[in-house]
């Protein structure tokens, strides 16, 4: 019997619902943590950032406008999905950052939960960052959380699901939609983690994800008119890029979140991703009566 | 040729048939230039200066043509270099609110006419609207050609209806016939279409109302400027093409620029003799030309909704 021919798997972006390839028609060459050749990814080009743009922009409103607890079931779907797959992820987890099974297994685990935990923040973030606000006069003064828009996030560079995982969740699970550029030395998971969206009900263009020259594709998307926000999580290790991209954040007023380190993504988050892509929104209400005095207008 | 009924019907039925095929990879052929840079700048302008911003809707208010007509005057408030376009198009009840609005600017007033965009009412009727909107002050009228006339088969009554439709312009419009290429079904009945619209003293001849599912293709503009082509080979006289409908990106709009300039050449690369007929087409030139003057990518929010 002859042997098995090997079926390579092209690994492509995942933009508006779709995979495609880069406009530019380039690839790079994606190697394991010891330098042995895993895959050629997809070399994005500013056009399919732009491309990205449009389709998280024709996205938003439908996905901010979705019910947070809708939200919450489509998040907590994607984790189930995640879970049917954990097998791949281990294995492209192992080969990107040189870990072994069992420490691999452990991220990927950490990963999962990770969404789970986003998942059931989605219909209780209002509750804890907006509320009703005690004025003085016949007002219901109420504030909400509302998602930003357009964000753009740079995954971090070396841990690459489980870092990934902490950055996109509290962004989408707010009702933001996402555009995604992929840790630039080990993007396959987040590459799958786009096969996986696709199949878990999430609209198309809530999340998009790029793979390529992290520079190359931030820079255009830090100065596009059109994204509300950017995550430098990833810039940080690149010399010099967090600031450039901050400069070219300013023109139309995006919100950032620089870079903080991370020693480890495994610890509990907290809210502070999920509040950095929100914006309060305040209204005026009259009550309709002056309550204790018995009087009404 | 148009002394009768059977004269013309030999003579457009004696049109040389239209190879779909070799006109449709053509069109497509002619849509993969790379047009960049200087050349894309001088697109975006040129085609800035082509478009009727047209509102043709139930909704219409006067309100929304004063606005159209100020954004048809200046379209980049922020950017003073940036031309204006062509004409602003709407319904006759609003030309003299157009009017008023472009009032002192090169901004031309259209209007449709003839019980657009279905076309069905008596001729008495159309000609009533057309005169109503030249009366208020109209540069030009966009009237739709009567289809089922048409593909019934009774090109006389379409003839007579047209030149009918040019008396009642008088000397000062020019008109714009629409044959609603997507309810005409095959290639060869838009080349008739189109021979008909200019042997009746059509000065421009538009593809359809965007009103039905098929509008502007890029194969039956080709189709058209070749007409228009032919026809000023034949008589010397020189007729206006305009695609409206279906066209939104600064993408398809440099395609048809290309389009023009390989058929018909630079003779029609002006806006007195050729359009887009479009409303969104002009948010996204705005924002291709500001792109350009920026470098960086622009977004909706800084360009008018409507």
């Amino acid at each position: 019997m002859s042997e098995r021919l090997s079926v390579f798997k092209t690994y492509k972006l995942y933009v508006g619902g779709k995979f495609p390839r880069s406009e530019s028609g380039r690839v790079y060459e994606v190697t394991d943590s010891k330098g042995n050749w895993l895959a050629n990814a997809p070399l994005s080009s500013r056009k399919d950032a732009r491309d990205a743009v449009v389709a998280a922009r024709k996205a938003f409103g439908g996905w901010a406008g979705a019910t947070a607890y809708n939200r919450g079931q489509i998040l907590y779907r994607i984790a189930e999905m995640l879970e049917g797959r954990k097998a791949q992820f281990v294995r492209e987890v192992a080969d990107a950052e040189g870990l072994s099974k069992s420490k691999a297994a452990d991220q990927v685990d950490a990963a999962i939960d990770r969404w789970v935990w986003y998942a059931g923040w989605t219909d209780k973030i209002a509750q804890v960052i907006g509320g009703a606000n005690p004025v003085a006069g016949p007002y219901f003064n109420l504030s909400s959380p509302e998602p930003a828009g357009v964000v753009v996030v740079l995954a971090p560079q070396e841990s690459s699901f489980l870092g990934l995982i902490s950055v996109v969740a509290p962004v989408i699970a707010t009702g933001n939609t996402a555009i995604v550029i992929a840790s630039e030395k080990s993007p396959l998971p987040a590459l799958s983690l786009g096969e996986v969206l696709a199949t878990s009900d999430l609209p198309g263009g809530v999340v998009n994800v790029l793979s390529g020259r992290t520079a190359e594709i931030a820079t255009p998307l830090a100065a596009h008119q059109d994204v509300n926000a950017i995550d430098l999580a990833g810039a940080g290790e690149i010399d010099g890029l967090a600031k450039e991209l901050e400069i070219a954040a300013a023109d139309n007023l995006k919100r950032v979140l620089r870079p903080q380190p991370v020693d480890d993504w495994a610890a509990t988050p907290g809210i502070d991703r999920m509040t950095a892509f929100l914006e309060t929104k305040t209204v005026w209400h009259p009550t309709g009566s002056l309550g204790a005095s018995g009087s009404s207008y | 040729m148009t002394a009768s009924d059977s004269t013309l019907r030999r003579f457009l039925h004696g049109l040389p048939g239209v190879d779909a095929v070799g006109l449709e990879a053509r069109a497509a052929s002619l849509g993969t230039r790379s047009i960049k840079t200087t050349a894309k700048a001088y697109a975006i302008d040129l085609a800035i200066s082509m478009v009727d911003l047209t509102t043709l809707e139930g909704a219409d208010t006067p309100g929304k043509v004063r606005a159209l007509g100020a954004k048809a005057v200046h379209p980049d408030p922020t950017d003073r270099t940036t031309p204006a376009t062509a004409a602003v198009c709407v319904y006759p009840d609003m030309v003299a609110a157009a009017k008023e609005a472009v009032a002192g600017s090169t901004v031309k007033v259209a209007s449709v006419a003839t019980a657009f965009p279905a076309g069905r009412a008596a001729l008495s009727v159309k000609l009533a609207d057309v005169r109503d909107a030249v009366a208020a002050g109209a540069d030009e009228i966009d009237m739709v050609i009567d289809r089922g006339a048409f593909l019934a088969g009774d090109y006389m009554k379409v003839y007579d209806e047209i030149v009918a439709v040019k008396e009642a312009c008088g000397t000062s419009a020019r008109l714009k016939v629409i044959f609603e290429t997507g309810e005409l079904s095959t290639y060869d009945n838009i080349r008739r279409a189109s021979w008909l619209g200019m042997l009746a003293g059509a000065d421009f001849i538009k593809t359809s109302t965007g009103k039905v599912a098929v509008n502007a293709t890029p194969a039956n503009t080709l189709l058209m400027l070749e007409a228009v082509r032919d026809f000023r080979a034949q008589t010397g006289v020189q007729i206006g093409v305009k695609p409206a409908g279906g066209i939104r990106t600064t993408k398809d709009a440099i395609k048809f620029l290309v389009l023009v300039n390989e058929t018909v050449g630079e003779d029609w690369l002006d806006n007195h003799w050729f359009r887009f007929g479009a409303s969104s087409l002009l948010n996204d030139l705005l924002m291709q030309r500001q792109k350009l003057a920026t470098g960086r990518y622009s977004g909706p929010d800084y360009v008018t909704v409507d």
